[in-house]
């Protein structure tokens, strides 16, 4: 496993507030393939090494480089197509949006069409004629319309614009089936279930292309079955070539899934290995359980 | 009391179903239908000024200007849509672009203008339309990292400063303000045109005593601005001013470029505005800084709010109503900002999402689902 590359890779990165230090020297990487956990107690400075590695905050000093190209001070959307991409821990979905919108919004990150591309719908790609407009109006008026609509794109063919549509709605489908809640499509994302909804935020974090996806604590607020469902979730978001970096509070989960575990404790790394060997570590022990008066 | 509320909230969710059973009915019409009425519509609309239908013809003004008030609003209402309907930035100097617009329209095509060149209409409106693209850039550049009341407060202070600038600079001729606005077109009327009810072979086109030249020239412009719009909306440009509204951290962690877009919305809500007011002041031939006062800005936006923000017939809706009320009602036209100050309360209890929400998309949706269907 060692000589897999690395992905991602926290280089001594320090994070102040003020006078709290969030991150001290902080130091792991991210290997291609693998699922990683991040774990820690509360307050340990998880989800704000998350927010450094997506460029929410900025690092006070150290360095994170993502297949090899330094994302400190970068634009957080260019980090974005980068390849990097999270959910959040208090589900940050567009409510108002439909749960296939919300897709489209994650795959919109791979297109190209901009005001010019979507008004005026100048570049235009030949295409096969089964992908033109169908004529289905019976007849009259609605069937002229379209047949001139046919016609117009039998000789110019498709606009970027409407092939890039397409193929976000696809890909957006195909996403809400992975997921499992593809009935939903439709539905405004605020009006789904908590499970959906977390669901839904992994659909649309997957729809741009990531190599690596940050996963903030998925497992929150679920029941045992959910969490199961969850953990054959990710498995099958690996296997598809995806890495994933996860913050998880539940142990059960965090053991059973992950290749290798970082244990964090008020902002330092305490111990780093395979789950078996975090769980036998010492340090990792006294932080999760306290360490007994008598050997203090 | 809790009862009457209850009621009242009960009433209005059926209404709501009635407003989306409607919406229902109409996208489950077939595709031939949907389009010959639209276009019946359209042409009713062309057609609306020698129609002399009772009731609706305001007595006490010329009905035309009315209506072309109304289509002036309507434009005014789309541009603002996209600012505060899709990217939802709270725009309150909505009117300093419409300002913009008209002045450059003014300054380089009126002979009285203290500018010496004299442009013809059709060049001076691309260029206003280019001018106030960029003030809506250079507003923005600096202002849209501020959110929410903090942006309203800045762009309420744009509209200001370009009224008082107006008023006092020697370009804009101060108090006095710039006659002779050019006109379209100082053609007149063909032998053709003349059997149309009000039209009178061998007048000009373009007059403020005869506005139907003006008018058909402006629902001309609205229709291919709305669809313009309508193209935008539809797209991963429209996708993405949504997600800003919705929650703009998100959004920019997806991957959307959140402040090309809201410049973008900035830039093209201004181009809309200036070209309205380049509409609205050609007509006018005269203009000055009297028109553009803040209350008119917040009107404006009142109207989108009530005829339902995302929304184009929505904020078309509210447009009209805005334009159209005081003038077919004359004796309550002094209180029309009163009326709306209550209408704007009354609507956020009882319909916040405004007359015609914005709920298209999920039945968008489902036609997409049958079309899909149909294609298996």
């Amino acid at each position: 496993m060692s000589e897999r590359n690395n992905l991602l890779e926290v280089d001594n990165v320090t994070i102040r507030f003020g006078g709290v230090t969030a991150l001290d020297g902080v130091d792991f990487s991210v290997r291609e393939g693998e699922i990683l956990g991040l774990i820690g107690p509360n307050g340990a400075g998880k989800t704000t090494c998350f927010n450094a590695v997506t460029g929410v905050v900025k690092p006070t000093s150290g360095a994170i480089r993502f297949r090899g190209k330094a994302l400190v001070g970068q634009q957080r959307h260019k980090i974005t197509r980068l390849g990097i991409a999270r959910t959040f821990q208090n589900i940050r979905l567009f409510p108002e949006m439909t749960a296939l919108e919300n897709v489209q919004v994650g795959a919109d990150a791979r297109h190209k069409t901009s005001v010019v591309g979507a008004l005026f719908r100048v570049w235009r790609v030949r295409v096969k004629p089964e992908e033109l407009t169908e004529v289905d109006a019976k007849g009259g008026f609605g069937r002229l319309v379209q047949q001139v609509r046919r016609t117009g794109q039998q000789v110019f063919g498709l606009s970027r614009h409407t092939l890039e549509e397409r193929a976000a709605r696809e890909k957006a489908t195909e996403l809400l089936k992975l997921v499992g809640i593809e009935h939903r499509a439709g539905e405004l994302a605020r009006s789904l279930a908590y499970g959906e909804q977390r669901r839904l935020e992994i659909a649309r974090a997957l729809a741009t292309e990531p190599g690596l996806l940050c996963l903030d604590e998925p497992a929150a607020g679920f029941n045992p079955a959910e969490k199961e469902s969850l953990l054959e979730l990710i498995r099958k978001i690996r296997d598809t070539g995806v890495t994933v970096l996860l913050i998880e509070h539940d142990m059960r989960l965090v053991m059973g899934v992950t290749d290798r575990i970082v244990v964090l404790e008020f902002g330092k790394k305490i111990a780093e290995g395979t789950p078996a060997e975090v769980r036998e570590n010492p340090a990792v022990i006294a932080a999760y359980l306290g360490v007994p008066t008598d050997a203090a | 009391m809790m009862a009457v509320v209850d009621s009242a909230r009960k009433a209005d969710e059926s209404r709501v179903r009635a407003v989306t059973g409607l919406r229902e009915r109409w996208s489950n019409l077939p595709y031939g239908w949907r389009i010959s009425v639209l276009f019946a519509f359209i042409i009713f609309l062309y057609a609306l000024p020698g129609l002399e239908i009772p009731l609706i013809t305001t007595p006490d003004t010329d009905f035309t200007s009315v209506l072309f008030l109304c289509a002036v609003y309507v434009l005014v209402a789309v541009g603002l849509n996209v600012v505060i309907g899709l990217a939802g930035l709270l725009d309150l100097g909505y009117i300093g672009f419409y300002a913009v617009g008209a002045y450059t329209v003014a300054i380089l095509g009126s002979p009285n203008s203290p500018v010496v060149v004299q442009f013809p209409w059709v060049v001076c409106v691309p260029i206003a339309i280019a001018v106030t693209m960029v003030s809506g850039v250079i507003l923005g550049w600096p202002t849209l990292r501020l959110r929410g009341d903090y942006l309203a407060i800045v762009t309420l202070g744009f509209g200001e400063i370009i009224r008082v600038f107006a008023l006092n600079s020697d370009i804009t001729n101060g108090n006095r303000g710039i006659t002779g606005v050019p006109v379209p077109s100082e053609g007149s009327w063909p032998e053709w045109m003349d059997w149309f009810p009000g039209i009178t072979a061998g007048r000009p086109i373009f007059s403020v005593s005869n506005v139907i030249g003006f008018y058909w020239l402006a629902i001309t412009l609205v229709f291919i601005c709305m669809l313009g719009v309508r193209r935008l909306e539809r797209s991963r440009v429209g996708r993405s001013w949504l997600a800003i509204r919705e929650d703009e951290d998100a959004a920019e962690v997806m991957g959307v470029p959140t402040f090309k877009y809201k410049l973008w919305a900035f830039a093209i809500g201004a181009a809309l505005g200036g070209l309205s007011g380049a509409l609205f002041f050609s007509k006018q031939t005269f203009i000055n800084a009297q028109g553009f006062d803040l209350f008119t800005s917040i009107l404006w936006v009142a109207a989108v709010v009530i005829g339902g923000a995302g929304n184009q017939l929505g904020v078309a809706l509210g447009a009209i109503l805005l334009a159209y009320l005081p003038e077919r009602f004359r004796e309550f036209a002094d209180y029309r900002l009163l009326i709306f100050g209550v209408a704007l309360i009354v609507m956020t209890i009882f319909r916040p999402q405004g007359l015609l929400p914005s709920r298209r998309r999920k039945v968008e949706l489902e036609d997409r689902a049958k079309e899909g269907a149909v294609g298996e």
